[in-house]
């Protein structure tokens, strides 16, 4: 298993916006851990995966040359929960960004149905700063989900549908 | 230019959000840290939302300074501000209350210099950013 929480971009403006989506499906183990005979996805997997979107819009303006790391979640509520065979469809618009980090208002909807919303901040780390072993890991995560990105509309406007 | 008490007001909102506090929580003399709970990552929400709900721009350290003593400045020595670092703090944060760099002249251990950032000197700042 991989820590990918986006299946693909669908959407992606440089410096504005980006929306991806998230399909839930019934082999995943995590739906039958979270809740006995419930089968829904974690409401922390929904976050992690607006978190993905929003810290790769975030990370992509300075072309990934800085490392984005989850800093703190202001507000997040969630309306429903999502169940295998739905789509969620993550949408992040970048509210600020600076050398320190930036911020997110993001949102997950299957369909039109709200699931969640709220805001995340996201801090920049320098290469320097942090742990070698840490920046590894964390460089690796956003490596391998350029791949991701570039599935999707790309900064050209392009998109592969 | 909006008063000193309406630039209150919506810093006072502003905290609630940035931090998930009561109203009455935010007064002026409390401190960002060791009342009202703030950890370093907040500094940079607060600074997000003071600049959207003022419509400012704030550069970075103007308002919350990161590193107020380099290792070798001479700011500090066994734990304790240097009156070279008092002297700093006052350049360098003008807009802290006078009253606060007073109480911590008297008691001048390092970790005594966060009691500096309180929510006056959040409206100080602000007062003479918006030049009301």
């Amino acid at each position: 298993m991989r820590w990918f929480w986006v299946d693909r971009f669908v959407e992606f403006e440089s410096g504005s916006h980006a929306k991806a989506i998230k399909n839930v499906s019934l082999s995943e183990e995590h739906l039958h851990d979270h809740q006995p005979d419930f089968p829904v996805m974690p409401a922390s997997l929904i976050l992690e995966g607006l978190a993905q979107t929003g810290g790769l819009l975030l990370g992509e303006q300075r072309n990934f040359s800085r490392l984005v790391v989850l800093a703190k979640v202001p507000r997040m509520t969630f309306h429903g929960w999502a169940c295998p065979g739905d789509t969620l469809t993550y949408s992040v618009k970048l509210v600020d960004s600076r050398d320190e980090g930036g911020m997110v208002e993001a949102s997950a909807h299957v369909g039109d149905r709200l699931v969640a919303e709220g805001e995340i901040v996201f801090a920049h780390v320098d290469l320097g700063t942090a742990g070698a072993g840490n920046v590894d890991q964390m460089n690796c995560v956003f490596k391998l989900l350029r791949g991701v990105l570039e599935v999707g509309k790309a900064g050209d406007g392009s998109s592969t549908g | 230019m909006p008063s000193r008490d309406e630039i209150f007001e919506k810093v006072k909102e502003t905290l609630v959000d940035a931090l998930g506090l009561d109203d009455d929580e935010v007064t002026p003399s409390a401190r960002l840290k060791a009342d009202l709970g703030a950890e370093s990552i907040d500094f940079l929400d607060i600074v997000f939302r003071l600049e959207k709900n003022f419509s400012i721009k704030i550069p970075r350290n103007e308002l919350f300074p990161e590193s107020l003593f380099t290792a070798d400045a001479g700011f500090a020595e066994n734990g304790r501000v240097t009156e070279k670092g008092l002297a700093e703090l006052r350049t360098r944060l003008p807009h802290a209350d006078k009253e606060t760099i007073d109480k911590l002249a008297q008691n001048p251990q390092v970790e005594n210099v966060e009691d500096l950032f309180t929510v006056s000197m959040v409206v100080n700042f602000l007062v003479a950013k918006l030049g009301s």
